[in-house]
């Protein structure tokens, strides 16, 4: 019984105090908002929100609901941190192997990159690729073609858009290939430790990639053309260019800063998981006739990945957290557009910053749970 | 060893079922305890403005204002603050503390400015707010008057040849302000022509212009007050243009909290009373002489006639001291934003005498 009341005692205090702190600041908030007459409730969601949003990837306009364009802000959050994450993941295992070379000018190189990039603050590093690129770059009517095509300008980087005919055709022929793929590795895995036969699976993965997709053109009735940016006049100085997909400079300064900043912090976690496997393995590896390529792949990576993972984990998640700083450079993410111009719009501050926190996290716990399940895949596996 | 954790573990599971009856348990409790409080909230008590109490315990008027927009509210370089807004809040300063002075300024953004009032943050919002009803009636707000009758314009740039909104074109981008009625009256007006535009919207006013001044947007809008005063931060101010038109009303005015009518009344009457001042022909300088003027009116409005500030809870010379201390509406606008070069001609802002659309219930 003693041992029971032991053991339970500081738990209901915790509980108790947890409770009562909540209870505190609900009743607290609830007493101020009826003093001030001001109501809580989520049916403003479903009323018209009456703003535009400058960029969205689904169709929307002000005559949409505040859900909607929560949605909006939602997914250019999600763009901004995705292209993000990529651009910093190849940036950032680029300079950490770069860290490592034994050649002097690439080691002081990357080391100048990343000490320079980690210690100037984020949000100064957004104003200077916002302020200083818009001030550098032409006006749409000067801008020079790159790559024939493309205008990089103050107002944009226009692209040309594609326009795809039987899409869904050839999006089944991607999927088929990379199902095919998967199926050959299994294969190619099975016969190599049965027979310890070798097959190039590399070669036949691209050749499927390319073949399929391909093949869909040539038969399944799929088409693509691209639609080229055009010149047009709004006034007799103001130009824009028409047609095409239009990349705010917004987004672009806003996943350079986001990118070149976290690369930093990835190119350390690369260095210290490659510097935390021992030489030995290396040696042994390479005393059992493997070839250079073969113990970077098979010795070395399977290792250091382990160390790397969860702290670029953690800056995964700060990339995605940080990019709620694009309100300061008028790109329309979550912050912007819903803790922003709704909050403004419809005076819900309550409800507007509570869904606003739980969208971060909910986008947080996805990361870290999509990451922890990748650790759990390559850890060791003891039998 | 493998038994002793199995153990373990289900004992884990005993107790994770056990805490979350108990959580239940607590939860129901803190529920009850927090309907049970409810029941005691604070009401304010009748026939004494909390605020007025507070403010007068504290010794400053605590006013939100605007993060700097010449003429309505902009710090000079010492800190002093000027403008028409600042002045409200001075003259609040004057009726109730009985020194213009004793203010405490807040700069907020637009987006910060409803929050701070509606928290207690701050007990007048003078940051050039326009008045709309679903500010007025949703968010637990109460606009006591307008200081400033302002509408919504757009500026361009001179070489652009655009002389009117009628020549905006499709794939017009727009810089403007977060979190103000500009975007929805933005809308309204792109909407309404079937042109297609690009909202670029800052948090701040000075963005706005970083962005604009760079050639990120072909027009900048938002108030027509604000145009003329931000134009003046631009590296080249000649060579962009406000446009004529004016796409929508935007009444400029003070904000208070609502469910204090005293505190309410207070800031009104303040206002009104600058106004009214100004329609009587008393200023600052000669205040003092028309306490002995024969127009009962003139008598009431500098304090030597009636118990007008007994109904507020003040003494009898409110009204006097803001004429004396603040001036009247004609003065502060003068030198706010006449003398400053912002907008030399007052338009509506003038007097109903006098051809403008101010007019204020008489103060008796």
């Amino acid at each position: 019984m003693n041992n029971i009341i032991k053991r339970f005692i500081p738990q209901i205090l915790a509980i108790l105090f947890v409770v009562l702190i909540f209870g505190f600041l609900t009743l607290n908030a609830q007493t101020n908002m009826d003093n001030r007459g001001i109501d809580f409730g989520f049916g403003f969601l479903s009323q018209e929100s009456s703003f535009d949003v400058q960029f969205s990837l689904i169709e929307y306009s002000g005559s949409d609901s505040y859900a909607r364009a929560f949605l909006v802000g939602l997914l250019n959050t999600l763009l901004v941190s995705f292209i993000s994450i990529i651009i910093c993941t190849i940036l950032g295992v680029i300079i950490g192997v770069a860290r490592l070379s034994s050649n002097y000018l690439i080691k002081n190189s990357a080391a100048w990159y990343v000490e320079f990039f980690r210690n100037i603050p984020l949000l100064l590093q957004i104003f200077f690729w916002y302020y200083a690129a818009l001030r550098a770059l032409p006006m749409p009517e000067k801008a020079n073609a790159w790559f024939g095509v493309t205008y990089m300008t103050v107002k944009g980087y226009y692209i040309p858009a594609m326009v795809w005919e039987n899409l869904n055709v050839f999006l089944y022929c991607g999927f088929a290939a990379i199902i095919s793929i998967i199926v050959l590795r299994n294969y190619a895995n099975k016969l190599r430790d049965t027979q310890g036969k070798q097959i190039p699976v590399l070669f036949y993965s691209v050749a499927l990639l390319i073949v399929l997709p391909l093949l869909s053109f040539l038969f399944g009735g799929v088409s693509l053309e691209f639609e080229i940016p055009e010149l047009k006049k709004l006034s007799k100085i103001s130009y824009i260019y028409e047609g095409g997909i239009s990349l705010p400079p917004e987004l672009i300064a806003l996943v350079l800063a986001l990118s070149l900043y976290t690369s930093t912090f990835v190119a350390e976690c690369v260095r210290a998981g490659i510097e935390g496997v021992s030489k030995g393995q290396k040696e042994a590896a390479a005393s059992v006739g493997l070839t250079p390529n073969q113990v970077l792949k098979l010795v070395i990576m399977p290792q250091a990945l382990r160390i790397i993972i969860p702290p670029t984990t953690n800056q995964y998640l700060n990339l995605t957290k940080n990019s709620s700083l694009a309100a300061a450079i008028a790109y329309p993410d979550l912050v912007l557009v819903f803790a922003g111009t709704a909050l403004m719009q419809t005076g819900k501050a309550i409800e507007i910053v509570s869904i606003t926190m739980l969208t971060y996290l909910t986008i947080s716990l996805t990361i870290a749970a999509i990451m922890n399940w990748y650790n759990k895949k390559i850890e060791i596996k003891e039998k | 060893m493998n038994n002793l954790l199995t153990n373990k573990y289900n004992r884990g599971i005993k107790m994770f079922k056990y805490s979350k009856k108990l959580f239940a348990f607590f939860a129901v409790l803190s529920m009850i305890f927090v309907v049970a409080c409810d029941q005691q909230g604070g009401k304010q008590s009748k026939g004494k403005s909390k605020t007025l109490e507070n403010t007068k315990k504290r010794g400053f008027v605590r006013c939100g204002v605007s993060q700097g927009l010449p003429g309505f509210s902009n710090a000079d370089a010492s800190g002093n603050w000027t403008g028409i807004d600042v002045d409200v809040c001075r003259a609040v300063a004057a009726a109730t503390l009985g020194d213009a002075t004793k203010v405490k300024f807040t700069p907020l953004s637009a987006k910060e400015r409803f929050t701070a009032l509606t928290s207690g943050e701050i007990d007048i919002l003078a940051r050039n707010t326009t008045w709309t009803l679903s500010r007025d009636a949703d968010i637990g707000l109460t606009f006591v008057g307008v200081n400033f009758y302002d509408g919504q314009g757009f500026m361009v740039r001179k070489g652009s040849g655009i002389a009117s909104t009628s020549e905006f074109s499709n794939g017009t981008s727009v810089c403007t302000n977060l979190g103000t009625t500009t975007e929805l009256n933005m809308r309204d007006f792109f909407d309404s022509r079937g042109i297609s535009y690009e909202p670029v919207v800052f948090e701040k006013a000075d963005e706005v212009v970083a962005a604009y001044d760079a050639g990120r947007c072909d027009t900048y809008t938002t108030d027509k007050s604000g145009l003329a005063a931000q134009r003046t931060k631009l590296s080249a101010p000649d060579d962009h243009v406000v446009l004529p038109e004016t796409i929508s009303k935007e009444p400029l005015g003070p904000v208070v909290r609502q469910g204090d009518s005293i505190w309410e009344d207070i800031v009104r009457w303040s206002l009104n009373t600058m106004i009214e001042a100004e329609e009587y022909g008393v200023n600052s300088t000669n205040a003092d002489m028309m306490k002995t003027s024969n127009n009962p009116a003139i008598k009431r409005l500098v304090g030597a006639e009636g118990e007008l500030g007994a109904a507020f809870g003040l003494d009898n010379d409110w009204n006097y001291r803001i004429i004396t201390q603040v001036g009247n509406y004609g003065e502060s606008y003068k030198r706010n934003i006449a003398d400053t070069g912002i907008l030399p001609d007052r338009g509506p802002n003038e007097l109903w005498t006098k051809g403008g659309i101010l007019y204020v219930p008489p103060a008796r």
